[in-house]
């Protein structure tokens, strides 16, 4: 039995939240639910985010009660059977993202390498070794918060944030890594710089993943980051896409 | 078409706002003044969702090529066209040639300027919304700035005229406003005592307000253990307590996540007082329950329900107290001639 907390977020919004921690577990029943209420006009639902480890449904409060709505998604739970399972691990995209790791792009690898006993070439090795789960976007238009990154790299934060961290940085921060779409402020330990953009107001797909995809990270050269910067200008860079099998 | 003469301290081109991205991020943005905003829009006798420019303390000024009707609404901006004054909340028309002026706001932080066909700027993601920290929407994802032309759409669907919108449909702005709040998500991570504390205290708004969200002084609120959660979603109202235990109430333009506990949410239809409170007015928090919340809701969709059917019903007699403009054209050069009744 799939249990849940029923929370207010104003009155057109409601949060089901599936727990307080971050895990593929918990992730996974969130991008379930939202998947199964994306396909229910009848429930007046405006829009849904789903997070690390709850969903907030907006729906309107004038148009379908709050009671109905909760009892309708109590319906959905109680109706499912795999999700808590192994076979509700449905195979996911994994989309590879191109970094030019160190130097300029990365003025925090040999911090993130002496920090850890180890060196630049093997954070490097470490970071690209295995796809992370997107567990939900936030902070900004496209800015992924991944999942799986191993602590053999794990560094905190900078004590003083940059005021301006140009788009495409790769960052680690604590034991999440990640990438910033947008130039923003940040206090992530930047160890590498992709050419690629998450996000692209002005293309036919404005946004390169969804949560529940995976990213991997793939080491290149300079001469790579200019000409893969060239062909995203043009716009006729294509990411390269893979599946993940689960179960 | 018309040319923005001098875009006053921080205007931008908003409508409902950008829903549906915020699965990936992506703020919804959009006017912030809901209220004033979709009054405007029916003065204007535009559908709902048509594009105004959102002006913030202090008004710009306009020029217009073309004579076309336009309505404004929200803070009384002391808005001038060609020199003579204009009622606020109100449609009127604006002669080929005639600029319209905004001052800075004597009551109330946003005006809205609504023209009759609505402001037509590409659409990104569905919205003509402005949401200038990602440079999305509006005209190039900035605000407004002096000589910048805009071309005006084609998105009126009722046949109105000019006229004054009856008082009853008029907020007044004051400087102490009540917001009544629904509580939770996170309620739970205050202490009884905080949550007593932030009912009946009295905040102030800090310097630190804009589209995003409003920073408050004031009593603190104090958690039961920390202040930080797993991220989750920030709905439209949200109140954020983060450890230092000063409410941050969260806008338009507010992130779509975030790691802080929140206490409860401003309900919507209370957030127009917000919108046009300013650094300085005071604000306190009303609990209420879900029930009046939605009624609260229900109200307000009442509300335009029955100002779109008074602007039907006045649609040929206009308003007494409303300057009727003609344009005149005399040796090549055009004048706006202003008759008045007078009493």
């Amino acid at each position: 039995m799939m249990e849940a907390k029923f929370l207010h977020a104003g009155e057109q919004g409601l949060v089901v939240e599936f727990g307080a921690d971050i895990s593929n577990e918990t992730n996974a029943k969130v991008h379930w639910l939202a998947k199964e209420l994306a396909q229910r006009s009848d429930l007046a639902i405006r829009e849904i985010i789903p997070t690390y480890r709850s969903l907030l449904v907006y729906f309107d409060a004038v148009e379908i009660s709050r009671e109905h709505l909760c009892h309708a998604i109590k319906k959905i739970m109680a109706e499912e059977r795999g999700v808590q399972g192994g076979q509700a691990q449905r195979s996911a995209k994994v989309i590879h993202i191109p970094v030019c790791y160190g130097g300029e792009f990365g003025p925090d690898l040999v911090f993130v390498a002496e920090h850890n006993d180890i060196s630049p070439e093997e954070v490097i090795r470490i970071h690209t070794s295995t796809p992370y789960l997107v567990f939900m976007l936030g902070f900004t238009p496209g800015f992924p918060y991944l999942g799986g990154m191993s602590d053999k790299i794990a560094t905190p934060r900078l004590d003083k944030p940059r005021v301006r961290i140009p788009a495409g940085s790769v960052g680690i921060a604590g034991s999440q890594t990640g990438f910033y779409p947008i130039e923003s402020p940040g206090g992530w330990q930047l160890i590498g710089r992709t050419p690629i953009k998450a996000f692209h107001a002005e293309s036919a797909h404005p946004f390169l993943f969804a949560a529940g995809d995976y990213l991997q990270f793939k080491s290149v050269s300079m001469e790579a980051f200019q000409e893969i910067r060239a062909q995203v200008d043009a716009g006729s860079y294509i990411p390269e896409v893979t599946m993940l099998q689960g179960g | 078409m018309f040319t923005i003469i001098n875009p006053g301290f921080f205007s931008t081109v908003q409508d409902e706002g950008r829903w549906g991205y915020q699965v990936y991020g992506m703020p919804v943005a959009g006017a912030i003044d809901r209220y004033a905003y979709n009054v405007a829009n029916l003065l204007a006798g535009n559908q709902p969702g048509a594009a105004a420019i959102e002006m913030t303390m202090l008004g710009g000024t306009f020029r217009f090529n073309d004579s076309r009707l336009v309505a404004i609404c929200g803070a009384d901006m002391q808005a001038a066209l060609d020199g003579a004054v204009v009622p606020n909340w109100s449609a009127f028309t604006v002669p080929a040639g005639s600029e319209l002026a905004f001052g800075y706001a004597v009551s109330g932080c946003r005006a809205y300027l609504a023209v009759q066909g609505g402001v037509d700027v590409p659409r990104v993601l569905n919205s003509r919304s402005t949401y200038t920290r990602a440079a999305v929407g509006g005209l190039q994802g900035r605000a407004l700035l002096k000589d910048d032309v805009l071309n005006v759409g084609q998105d009126n669907e009722a046949d109105v005229t000019a006229q004054v919108l009856a008082a009853q449909y008029v907020p007044s702005y004051g400087e102490n406003i009540s917001l009544r709040v629904l509580l939770g998500p996170q309620d739970d991570m205050f202490t009884a005592d905080a949550i007593q504390t932030f009912f009946t205290g009295e905040y102030t708004i800090s310097n630190e307000a804009d589209r995003m969200g409003y920073r408050l002084e004031g009593p603190k609120i104090t958690h039961v253990a920390k202040a930080d959660i797993v991220s989750d979603a920030l709905c439209l109202g949200a109140i954020q307590v983060p450890a230092h235990g000063v409410p941050i109430i969260m806008l338009a333009d507010r992130q779509t996540t975030g790691g802080y506990a929140k206490i409860g949410a401003v309900i919507s239809p209370d957030l127009t007082k917000l919108a046009q409170a300013k650094p300085g007015d005071r604000v306190r928090f009303q609990k209420i329950e879900d029930r009046e919340a939605v009624a609260a809701l229900r109200e307000e969709r009442e509300a335009y329900l029955s100002i779109r059917k008074s602007l039907q019903g006045n649609i040929t007699t206009g308003n007494a107290t409303a300057a009727r403009l003609y344009n005149v054209t005399v040796n090549g050069t055009v004048y706006s001639v202003e008759v008045k009744e007078i009493l």
